[in-house]
C-alpha cells in the first residue's frame, strides 16, 4: 500500500508540484491549506509524513509542530519543513520543537524526493 | 542633595525677565550685588530665607526657581555617565557642569540619546526580517514565487513523458507565478527605496506613541466632540497604532462622560480634586484623573503628569511633568504611590511626595488600582493602576520620601533599594 504524505502549504502551485512529483514516485499525496484546522486532520488521519510550510493561514508551523510533538500519537511522525524562513533562528526554534528535517525554499524537485524517501523507510 | 547650584541661573533668568538690575534686586534682599552675581552664576548654594526673600522679590514662588526641567538634564546627565563608567566622567560634579555650560550639558544629553536611537536602529536593520513584517512578507511572497517556478520549470524541463494536461498547469503556473513575482518584486524595491523615517524607526510602539501625545500636550481635540473629524494619525509601526487607537478609545469614552467645557469649569471649581471630580461626573476615580492629565495647558490648568502601570509594574503609558523623572529604561522607584495603590485595591491613595532636590522636588500624587476592562467570571481581574503627579510648594508639610530610579537616587539607608546608587557610594 503505498505511503502517505500530508502537505500542509497555502501556496496552490507549490502544492501543486509537491504533489505531482511524490505521486509520480508512488506516494498518496494529501493537501491541506489551512493552520488553524492542520492539526485537527492529521489526528483524523494520520500519514506517514507531513511535509509542512511555516507561514500558514490560522496557525504557523511552528505551533503545529508543537502540538504534534506534545501529543503522544503523532510524537514521532516525521515532519520535513518547508520554508521561505531560512534564517537560523528560525532553523534553531524548529529544530527545538521536535522537527525531523529542515529545508529552505526555493527548494530543488529532486532534494525534497530524497528527503521525503530518507523520512519514510518501509 | 542635587541640583541646588543650578537655582543661581533661574534666578538670573527670572530678573533678566523681570527687567530688573541686579543692584537693585540685591538691595531689595539685603545683600552685594556681587554676592547676587556669585548665586546667579552658581557658585554658591542658596536656600532657606535667602532663596524666599529673592522669590518674593522677584514675585515667585520659591519652588519655581529650585525645579524644573533642569531636574530631568542632571537625571540624564547622570544616566549618560553611568553608561560608560570608563569615561571617568566626574558624576559628583554634574551640577557644576550643567550649571556653568547649560549648553554643553544639553548637547551631552541630546547626543547621548541620539546614539540610544543609532544603537536601536542599527540593531533593527541588522535583524530586519524579524522586526520588519513588511519586508517579511514581502521576501515570503519573492521566496515562494521562486520556489514555484523552479519547481515547475523543473519538472517541465526534466519528465519527457508528463501529461499534456499536467504540462499546460504547469506552464499556466509559470506564467502565474512570473507575474507574482514581477509584482512582488516591484514592492518588495519600492519598499526598500522609500526614505526612512528617522526619528521614529527606532522607537519602541509605547515611545512612539508618547512622542505623538507629548507633541499633542496628551489633549486630542479632534476627540472632544467639536465636530473635527476624527481620524487617527499614521504611527509608523503597527504596534503603535494599535497602541493609540486603545488610548483614543478610552479617551474617547473619557471626554464623553466628562465634556471638556464643563470638567475644565469644574476642575478649576474644585481645586483640581480628582475623587471631588470623580463625583461630580459619576466616574471611576481613575477617569477623572486621566482626564486631569488631558486638560489643556493654556487654559488655566496646572500641568499635569500621569503614570499607569500593570499589575507587573511595567509602566504603559506615561507623560512627564517637569521635575518628576519618570525612568524609561530603568526600574521606577518602587516607593511611588503608584506602586503602593497595589496593596490596596480600589482605595485611593493621596500623598506628597519628596524627591532628594534641595528647595523643591515636592509633589503631590493621587493613586488608585483598579481592575482594567470588562469583569469575567472565567477569568481573573486584570489590575491597572493609576497616579496622577502635580507639582506643590515645598514648603508643605510631611512628604513621602521617594526617588527617580535607584540607579541615580543618592538616598541612604532606603529599605527599597534595589541596586546601589551611581551617585552615592554610602546609599546601600
Amino acid at each position: 500500500m503505498a505511503k502517505r504524505v500530508l502537505v500542509i502549504e497555502d501556496e496552490p502551485n507549490i502544492i501543486e508540484a509537491i504533489s505531482f512529483i511524490l505521486s509520480r514516485d508512488g506516494w498518496t499525496v494529501h493537501t491541506h491549506s489551512d493552520g488553524e484546522t492542520a492539526n485537527e486532520r492529521i489526528n483524523a488521519t494520520p500519514p506517514d509524513l507531513i511535509i509542512l510550510d511555516v507561514m500558514l493561514p490560522g496557525k504557523s508551523g511552528f505551533d503545529i509542530l508543537r502540538d504534534l510533538r506534545e501529543s503522544p500519537e503523532t510524537t514521532d511522525l516525521p515532519v520535513l519543513m518547508l520554508t521561505a524562513r531560512g534564517q537560523t533562528r528560525d532553523r534553531e526554534m524548529a529544530e527545538r520543537l521536535g522537527v525531523t528535517q529542515f529545508m529552505t525554499k526555493p527548494f530543488s524537485n529532486a532534494e525534497v524526493l530524497e528527503s521525503v524517501r530518507a523520512l519514510v523507510r518501509d | 542633595m542635587v541640583h541646588r547650584q543650578l537655582t543661581g541661573s533661574r534666578i538670573r533668568e527670572r530678573r533678566v525677565d523681570l527687567g530688573i538690575r541686579q543692584t537693585d534686586l540685591a538691595n531689595a534682599v539685603g545683600i552685594s550685588a556681587s554676592y547676587l552675581n556669585l548665586i546667579e552664576h552658581n557658585r554658591r548654594r542658596i536656600a532657606g530665607k535667602l532663596l524666599n526673600d529673592l522669590a518674593r522679590a522677584m514675585q515667585v514662588d520659591p519652588s519655581a526657581l529650585t525645579e524644573g526641567a533642569e531636574t530631568a538634564l542632571l537625571d540624564q546627565l547622570r544616566a549618560s555617565a553611568a553608561r560608560d563608567r570608563a569615561s571617568g566622567a566626574e558624576i559628583s560634579r554634574t551640577e557644576d557642569f550643567a550649571g556653568r555650560f547649560i549648553g554643553w550639558a544639553s548637547l551631552v544629553v541630546r547626543q547621548d540619546k541620539r546614539i540610544d536611537e543609532l544603537e536601536a536602529r542599527v540593531k533593527v536593520l541588522t535583524d530586519r526580517l524579524a522586526h520588519d513584517p513588511q519586508l517579511a512578507t514581502s521576501l515570503h511572497n519573492v521566496i515562494s514565487s521562486v520556489t514555484s517556478i523552479r519547481s515547475a520549470a523543473s519538472i517541465l524541463v526534466s519528465d519527457d513523458d508528463i501529461d499534456r494536461d499536467w504540462e499546460r498547469r504547469f506552464h499556466r503556473n509559470i506564467y502565474e507565478d512570473s507575474q507574482r513575482l514581477a509584482e512582488s518584486s516591484r514592492a518588495l524595491v519600492s519598499y526598500l527605496d522609500a526614505p526612512s523615517e528617522e526619528g521614529t524607526a527606532s522607537l519602541s510602539p509605547q515611545e512612539e506613541v508618547e512622542t505623538y501625545l507629548d507633541a499633542q500636550g496628551f489633549h486630542l481635540p479632534y476627540l472632544e466632540g467639536d465636530g473635527a473629524p476624527q481620524r487617527a494619525p499614521m504611527l509608523r509601526s503597527k504596534a503603535a497604532s494599535a497602541l493609540l487607537s486603545d488610548y483614543r478609545t478610552r479617551y474617547l469614552a473619557d471626554a464623553e462622560t466628562m465634556p471638556l467645557k464643563e470638567f475644565s469649569a469644574a476642575a478649576i471649581e474644585v481645586g483640581h480634586d480628582p475623587a471631588l471630580l470623580a463625583g461630580r461626573f459619576g466616574v471611576p476615580l481613575a477617569a477623572a484623573m486621566r482626564r486631569l492629565a488631558t486638560l489643556p495647558p493654556e487654559s488655566g490648568h496646572p500641568a499635569f503628569g500621569l503614570v499607569i502601570c500593570d499589575a507587573a509594574g511595567a509602566i504603559t503609558l506615561q507623560r512627564q511633568v517637569s521635575g518628576f523623572g519618570l525612568p524609561r529604561a530603568a526600574a521606577a522607584c518602587p516607593l511611588w504611590p503608584l506602586f503602593r495603590a497595589f496593596s490596596q485595591p480600589m482605595q485611593p491613595i493621596r500623598r506628597d511626595v519628596q524627591l532628594p532636590v534641595e528647595g523643591g522636588g515636592r509633589f503631590r500624587c493621587y493613586a488608585i488600582a483598579s481592575p482594567a476592562g470588562a469583569a469575567s467570571f472565567d477569568a481573573p481581574a486584570t489590575m491597572e493602576a493609576v497616579m496622577l503627579v502635580r507639582s506643590v510648594a515645598a514648603s508643605g508639610g510631611p512628604a513621602d520620601p521617594v526617588g527617580t530610579s535607584c540607579r541615580i537616587c543618592p538616598r541612604s539607608g532606603c529599605r527599597a533599594r534595589r541596586e546601589p546608587s551611581i551617585l552615592n557610594e554610602d546609599a546601600v
